[in-house]
């Protein structure tokens, strides 16, 4: 910082000014792209709070000169459809044992990787590696051919079973990376209490790696919401999801935007207020999985 | 403490290196606790992940209905049907601009943020639409996109410029009337009266077609032009409940204002005006004896925006919305990058004279290349899998044109095709795609294990 000040300083008058204007020009350009960021959501979310026959006839900018348009009846008619309220709940429990397998199986697979001897092992954490980048796009014909053999094809398990088979290699990789780094100290002094290898997972391996399942927890928990393609093949009426739901009026884009606008909403709440409390474990997720 | 938990000096976005030699177990743990830890995962993986790949490879080589071996058949009907053959090339589109395109818009942002106060504000904004859906990305930019510019925000920018360059059209509808006056088409939506004006004796220029109630404004009764100089009045020649004489200005005929008049001789125009609030105008006295022109743009349809969801505008309006979505993430990578280069030397840089823009191109892009490189191979990978986004915005008229790989295994296989064969067939050749990156990140970590 010094170094940068008494660089400064030493420029001719000329270059500070226009230096100074180009900082002026950066600002501007900045502040133009965060609105044109902005901007998009903004206008869903405008155009969730007005009246179907406002949104035909006019934008959403309307509401500037005619606030008197803000309405929250189009959440109130969507909280009372029944398609659209089970398929949030739907949601929730394609969601949550989704997560909680990943971080739960991942983990327990993380610390054999770590920790264990036995024979092969680095070769199979080569093949979890390798499968990091598969894209789900080629299980899907096998994975139905197979759930509809076993008779779970359209039921909340196989969608759940899917998340769980493709967010595993991620959730061992980051795990187990995490674990490697625990204090080899740490782990002997609790065998000498006498803890078996379950409790020493338990109740050293797992408290200590809070931040890096917190972490895995948040970066699956949004994957399998916000997922569709899944979801489309593998949910039925009953089991679907809200994204499934929701897709299902987008054909009929116009006449349905009373639906589509606060169902998005309602669809994007959680994930934002997830992401906007665990922004550092949100971001650390997203650099450990940059490959994925 | 033990080697293993040397700290890795991980550049960001690279790989978290796994570190060290390999552990000996702390506990002596027999295979079967081993076993018992490792099997959840690699039953799961080996049924959902390795068989399913195993599977495809098997079944693309079959018929629809998985009855007949047809072989590389599939294969070829991808790279021969038109269908799918837009598809391939919508994804090398895809492949080729999308992540470049947010890479370099991220590196913009990183750089352009490091200094300010507010940057952190300012990469949340960025950052915030990773964390939502592609369909809710979808459902939002369905309406960015919007044709109509009293919907779409897109076009109702496109036209508010538009139209602050070009005026716009004010009667779009209006003709001469067919039978009475002097106006008759002259190319280009254009009306040119057959005769020539004189001085002294007002030009008419009546036109039809649009209903008096119609009329923009609140228009005022045509009035006959007088005077002595080159005159005449625009008006439309019919009122409600007819009446009155084609071809005159009668009581109660509204005016038409603000069209333009042009006085044309020999194929130049030598003066224009403008009809007033009554219809009337009046032209220079060199305007005597010409030939008085409406112009097109007078009747010009309305200016409708830019067909962003057409055949053409499609893919780059979809990619915009991916953008959209990832450019924050490119952002956050390559910030914390930056963090990690070494401020000396982009102040050794600018000591010895290098401007801005040198120590940008000549020290900071080369310090970044690695996480560049990982940004990049991350988002082709993801890009290759890019469904949702095309789903949701492309209009089904458009759907064709908008086709990824992914989208069309999915039409293939699910979506009313039902042809397993060509789906798995898409399946595997997206498989192929991200082998090199498998490739590599095997031989990252087999590296950083020898080390």
């Amino acid at each position: 910082m010094t170094v940068d000040t008494t660089v400064r300083a030493k420029r001719s008058l000329a270059a500070r000014v226009a230096g100074g204007a180009a900082g002026g020009v950066m600002r501007v350009f900045l502040i133009l792209v965060a609105v044109f960021w902005l901007v998009p959501t903004f206008g869903l979310l405008v155009s969730s709070f007005r009246e179907p026959t406002d949104i035909a006839s006019s934008g959403w900018w309307k509401v500037f000169t005619a606030p008197g348009q803000l309405t929250a009846r189009s959440y109130q008619t969507l909280l009372e459809n029944d398609a659209i309220t089970s398929s949030l709940f739907n949601t929730i429990w394609i969601t949550v044992p989704a997560t909680l397998l990943v971080v739960l199986i991942g983990a327990m697979g993380g610390y054999a990787f770590a920790w264990m001897d036995f024979k092969g092992r680095d070769w199979w954490f080569l093949v979890v590696v390798a499968l990091l980048v598969v894209p789900v796009q080629v299980a899907l014909i096998p994975l139905s051919d197979l759930f509809g053999k076993i008779g779970i094809f359209g039921d909340i398990i196989g969608v759940v079973l899917f998340h769980v088979g493709f967010g595993l290699p991620f959730a061992i990789f980051l795990l187990r990376n995490f674990f490697a780094e625990i204090p080899r100290e740490l782990l002997e002094a609790a065998r000498l209490d006498g803890a078996g290898e379950v409790r020493l997972f338990a109740t050293v391996v797992l408290p200590l790696a809070a931040p890096a399942l917190a972490s895995l927890g948040i970066f699956q928990f949004l994957w399998v919401w916000n997922d569709m393609l899944v979801a489309l093949v593998f949910s039925n009426s009953q089991s679907q999801p809200l994204t499934v739901a929701l897709q299902q009026q987008v054909r009929q884009f116009g006449s349905n935007i009373d639906v589509l606008a606060p169902g998005a909403f309602i669809s994007m709440v959680i994930p934002l207020a997830v992401f906007f409390a665990f922004q550092r474990q949100f971001v650390s997720g997203v650099m450990a999985g940059a490959v994925k | 403490m033990s080697s293993a938990v040397a700290k890795s000096p991980e550049g960001a976005g690279a790989l978290p290196t796994p570190s060290g030699a390999p552990r000996k177990s702390v506990t002596g743990t027999r295979w079967r606790v081993a076993v018992l830890f490792l099997l959840p995962a690699l039953v799961l993986l080996g049924a959902l992940v390795v068989y399913p790949i195993g599977y495809s490879i098997w079944r693309s080589l079959y018929d629809a209905d998985g009855s007949g071996f047809v072989g590389l058949d599939n294969y070829v009907d991808i790279f021969t049907t038109d269908s799918t053959l837009t598809a391939v090339r919508n994804t090398a589109i895809w492949v080729a601009v999308a992540p470049a395109v947010a890479t370099a818009l991220g590196l913009i942002f990183a750089v352009l943020t490091e200094r300010i106060r507010w940057g952190t504000a300012f990469k949340l904004v960025v950052f915030m639409p990773m964390a939502i859906s592609m369909l809710a990305a979808g459902i939002i930019f369905r309406l960015v996109y919007e044709q109509d510019p009293s919907q779409g925000a897109a076009n109702a920018v496109a036209k508010s410029i538009h139209d602050t360059f070009v005026s716009s059209s004010v009667y779009p509808k209006a003709r001469p009337n067919a039978t009475a006056g002097d106006l008759k088409p002259s190319g280009g939506g254009s009306f040119t009266t057959t005769g020539t004006v004189k001085a002294g004796t007002p030009a008419l220029l009546p036109l039809v077609g649009i209903a008096p109630n119609k009329l923009p404004g609140n228009p005022e009764n045509a009035k006959a032009a007088s005077g002595s100089g080159v005159t005449g009045t625009v008006w439309l020649d019919f009122k409600l409940g007819g009446g009155g004489t084609k071809g005159q200005v009668d009581a109660g005929e509204k005016a038409l204002k603000d069209v333009k008049v042009e006085a044309v001789k020999d194929g130049k125009v030598v003066a224009s005006a403008k009809s007033g609030a009554d219809g009337t105008f009046s032209l220079p006295q060199e305007a005597d004896g010409a030939r008085l022109r409406l112009p097109g743009s007078n009747f010009a349809a309305p200016y409708n925006g830019i067909d962003w969801l057409g055949p053409t505008l499609v893919t780059p309006a979809i990619i915009g919305s991916y953008v959209w979505m990832w450019a924050g993430f490119a952002m956050v990578l390559i910030a914390a990058g930056l963090a990690g280069v070494d401020r000396n030397l982009l102040e050794a840089a600018r000591v010895d004279g290098a401007n801005e823009w040198q120590v940008f191109r000549r020290v900071t892009v080369p310090l970044l290349a690695p996480v560049l490189v990982v940004v990049l191979v991350t988002l082709m990978i993801n890009v290759m899998k890019v469904f949702d986004l095309v789903y949701i915005i492309a209009p089904q008229p458009s759907q064709d044109d908008a086709n990824v790989l992914a989208l069309q295994l999915f039409l293939s296989s699910f979506g009313g095709g039902g042809n397993y064969g060509v789906g798995s067939a898409i399946g595997v050749i997206l498989l192929l795609l991200v082998l090199p990156v498998m490739y590599v990140n095997i031989r990252r970590l087999r590296k950083e294990r020898q080390r």
